[in-house]
């Protein structure tokens, strides 16, 4: 059994010390909006929060993580830079066939709780190791800009 | 377009029930429906309720539309949802969408037949009057029965945003209020539908449906199925396709904690555990022996090799217009060129993956699911039940791109073989980790193409010669006797076979290599996403060469084609066409470059802009596309899905390439096959034609345009004409 701090709760997880976070979260702890697509840190399509920061979930073993905040796309919501990115999505449509997103999300968060206004060029810094085969990045790009516009400075 | 009157060719088969109303058209009697809620549970059929085919409406004033095309991203559940609600006056946010159980008497694709599937961008095309009259029968029985209730005249009774009122006696009800007693009306024998400027959702900014639950990971996709007692599989395959288990040692594997069983299979050895990441492990762990004695093992420098050959000879004809030896012949000049497509990998985020379940009266799937009349044949066949004993839930599928539309049920048929060879005694979830969808093959197909232009004296083009070499996706399934003619397979050749250009003299024929055993798919675009290339790239070869502009050239040619004419002359006006381009950096060169193409009856032209760097590096810049798909039902999605499109074409120009070494895929995972990056993505813009047609598709059509443009933009800047692709690798610099 690991214990995992999720979402602001302790879960007592039955999983191996080696298995990845991801697999912990989506067949341990049953929270399934983090998702599998490369398994290497090729993708960004498991990405969540630990301690505040967007960590690839797929290759980051819970041994690293006991103790540790983590945060899944189930809490997005939890504060207000979350809930201006999922408003923003929202209203811009970003989404398509949608399995990347809770990465996208996750990695914008991230991005707008230390850049409150970031460039282009940031974004690009921080979201281009985000896959979307839709290629929703005309909009992905478009959606932070509203987030931040929605926060003020 | 005027009010029209169409006949309703209903039964009137729907029985009144406790909750609400339930319409459809042509409901079989007996079928079963079930549902699959957006957390993946599900609810029985009320018993009470006839089964629907596309709308329900609730006393709750719930109005539920059923889809009967899968969501993979293009924004069907919107779209076909959109068209229910315009002509029933629903309220856009009492709308919900389910999609369909597999039953092609009801859910068929229109466009295929008895088939019941989603592809070829068909779903709003198909699904256009069958929808509007399942909604406008709805509204009309509503309306009869407030009338009814209220002892009105109908014609006095107005419906907007889901209510139902009569103004004279200042008496309103809700959809919901009448459900009951609109269950009791007669099915109309016809009914009226809107006439286009009475539209409120069509063609406005209806927005996504399924934003919400794709924002917060709430969307449930196959990946994310939980059952009591399932099974997690991953499978052991073959490196060669065509390789066989010869024999296997799976004694470390099932020492793995969590893992439960390995069994044999004829795709290979699938390991079982309790959680995914031990049957990893198991996976991992086996040893395993393969007999290659029947594998294929040529690589895809050899199969690119053996079509050079192969196009030196006369193929079957799938064109014959004139006689394109004598304007050959008596040629003032001839340009030609030839061009070399890779294998590409669909490579949705969502690797393949299927759940599984079997029980006493037949086996019941949760899959992304695309082609459900196949799916059930094959499973069918799989495990000795009747198609209608396989039941097909239809959940999200994280992308596709035409890879879970399998003629061949490549990865269903493996996911039974697993539970067949557990006895059924568990729930099965089969899950391909990236590198076992990277090399799975179901490609788009190798090709090489070669074009010659014959020019009189006057730079006319007079002769056309296009002949293509690659594998027929239709070969080997239960299509091939249907869908190639003349050893013509119409998937290989679409795009080349249907060239618009006012051309005397054309030939377009083919060959079909047999003895090349890649398993072969479509890809976003099929034929499209190598014909478009090769024509658009070479007749601006030829526009050169003539001495003629290329937006010019094309609109002399197109005289007869005005919907390509149209797109091309807007997107050339919004592009700027003709103006000069600003100048780069210093060192960088930059040029314009244009295309059109018009793939599943929808048209599109897309003017790029690049800038090939000092260094030969490439910017794409900007793409400006006009689209003509006929009534924009929702132009923000269309919008969407042009930019889409930029994207994953640009992915397959810029990288996008399967290998094979002896028969080995060499590509496992995005580090060797890189999808287009955030910062790499153009700017966009989409102008839409306005149009009166029914529309057409546009989850696909956006994609051919794009590689010969901004391939032809890198000839406008540097001179560099390009006949291979992808570009990685290749001197841009001219």
């Amino acid at each position: 059994m690991i214990t995992l701090n999720i979402n602001g709760k302790q879960r007592a997880l039955d999983v191996a010390p080696d298995t990845p976070l991801l697999w912990a979260l989506r067949d341990g702890a049953q929270l399934t909006g983090t998702k599998y697509s490369c398994g290497m840190s090729l993708c960004g399509a498991c990405t969540v929060h630990v301690d505040g920061a967007a960590v690839r979930s797929c290759s980051t073993p819970v041994s690293t993580v006991v103790g540790k905040r983590i945060r899944t796309i189930e809490a997005a919501d939890a504060d207000k830079v979350g809930q201006a990115v999922q408003a923003a999505w929202r209203k811009l449509d970003v989404v398509q066939c949608g399995y990347c997103q809770s990465g996208q999300i996750m990695g914008a968060i991230s991005l707008l709780q230390k850049t409150r206004k970031p460039t282009d060029a940031q974004i690009d810094e921080a979201l281009q190791g985000n896959l979307c085969r839709c290629a929703t990045y005309v909009r992905v790009r478009a959606a932070v800009h509203e987030a931040a516009k929605q926060l003020g400075v | 377009m005027s009010e029209i009157t169409i006949q309703n060719l209903s039964r009137r088969n729907f029985l009144q029930g406790a909750a609400g109303l339930t319409l459809g058209v042509c409901l079989p009697l007996s079928a079963q429906a079930t549902f699959v809620l957006p957390d993946a549970a599900r609810i029985e059929p009320n018993k009470r309720f006839e089964p629907n085919a596309f709308l329900r409406i609730g006393t709750d004033n719930s109005i539920t539309v059923i889809s009967k095309h899968l969501e993979m991203g293009q924004g069907t559940y919107t779209g076909l949802a959109t068209i229910v609600a315009e002509e029933l006056d629903a309220d856009w946010a009492s709308v919900r969408i389910e999609g369909a159980p597999a039953d092609a008497s009801r859910y068929n694709n229109l466009l295929w037949g008895p088939a019941q599937g989603t592809g070829g961008s068909t779903a709003m095309a198909n699904s256009w009057m069958q929808l509007r009259k399942a909604g406008a029968s709805a509204r009309a029985m509503l309306v009869a029965a407030a009338a009814r209730q209220w002892q009105v005249p109908v014609a006095e009774i107005t419906v907007a945003e889901g209510v139902v009122r009569h103004a004279a006696s200042k008496r309103k009800a809700r959809f919901g209020e009448l459900a009951l007693a609109a269950a009791n009306e007669p099915v109309p024998e016809s009914v009226s539908l809107k006439d286009l400027k009475n539209f409120r959702l069509i063609g406005k900014h209806v927005p996504r449906k399924d934003s919400a639950a794709k924002t917060d990971g709430s969307a449930q996709f196959t990946q994310d199925v939980q059952l009591p007692g399932m099974l997690v599989a991953l499978v052991a395959h073959s490196p060669r396709f065509g390789g066989k288990v010869a024999s296997f040692d799976d004694s470390v594997a099932r020492q793995i904690a969590g893992v439960v069983d390995v069994v044999q299979i004829p795709q290979g050895v699938a390991v079982l555990a309790r959680d995914t990441w031990s049957a990893k492990k198991g996976r991992d762990a086996l040893t395993v022996q393969w007999d290659d004695s029947a594998a294929f093992k040529l690589g895809s420098d050899e199969i690119l090799a053996s079509y050079r050959e192969l196009a030196k000879q006369p193929g079957a004809v799938a064109r014959r217009d004139g006689d394109a030896e004598t304007a050959f012949a008596s040629a003032a000049k001839v340009v030609r060129a030839s061009y070399d497509f890779p294998y590409l990998a669909h490579a949705a985020m969502e690797p393949m993956n299927c759940v599984m379940q079997l029980s006493s009266d037949g086996c019941e799937v949760w899959n992304g699911e695309q082609f459900q009349t196949g799916d059930q044949y094959a499973l069918a066949s799989v495990f000795g039940l009747k198609p209608d004993q396989v039941k097909l839930n239809m959940l999200f599928a994280g992308g596709s791109f035409g890879r879970r539309a399998n003629i061949h049920s490549d990865y269903l048929i493996e996911t039974a073989h697993i539970v067949k060879a557990i006895g059924g005694r568990a729930p099965v979830k089969l899950v391909w980790m990236r590198e076992d969808d990277m090399r799975a093959g179901y490609f788009r197909p190798a090709f090489h193409h070669v074009l010659e232009a014959a020019l009189d004296a006057k730079g006319t083009l007079t002769g056309w010669r296009h002949r293509l070499v690659g594998q027929s996706i239709m070969a080997g399934s239960a299509f091939e006797a249907m869908m190639v003619k003349n050893g013509v397979d119409h998937t290989s050749v679409e795009g080349a076979s249907s060239l618009p250009y006012a051309i005397p003299n054309l030939t377009v024929d083919l060959h079909t290599p047999k003895d090349i055993k890649v398993p072969v798919l479509w890809w976003r675009s099929v034929g499209s996403s190598h014909t478009a290339y090769s024509t658009e790239t070479f007749l601006d070869e030829v526009a050169r060469a003539a001495g003629k502009d290329s937006v010019a050239l094309r609109l002399d040619l197109l005289a007869k084609h005005p919907r390509h004419a149209g797109v091309l002359r807007l997107a050339a006006e919004k592009a700027g066409w003709g103006k000069p381009l600003a100048a780069g950096k210093k060192g960088e060169k930059r040029g314009r470059g244009v295309a059109v193409h018009e793939s599943f009856h929808s048209y599109i032209a897309q003017v790029a802009e690049v800038t090939v760097r000092a260094d030969g590096s490439l910017k794409v810049d900007r793409i400006v596309c006009a689209v003509d798909c006929g009534i924009a039902i929702n132009p923000h999605n269309i919008v969407a899905q042009v930019e889409g499109s930029v994207g994953f074409a640009l992915s397959a120009l810029l990288r996008g390439e399967i290998t094979l070494k002896a028969g080995v895929v060499q590509q496992s995972n995005f580090h060797d096959y890189s999808l287009l990056r955030l910062d790499e993505m153009p700017k966009v813009e989409v102008h839409i034609v306005p149009s009166a047609e029914p529309p057409t598709g546009i989850g696909e059509p956006g994609v051919p345009p794009v590689a010969p443009a901004v391939a032809n933009a890198i000839a406008a800047a540097t001179g560099k004409r390009i006949y291979r692709l992808p570009l990685a690798g290749q001197d841009l610099r001219g």
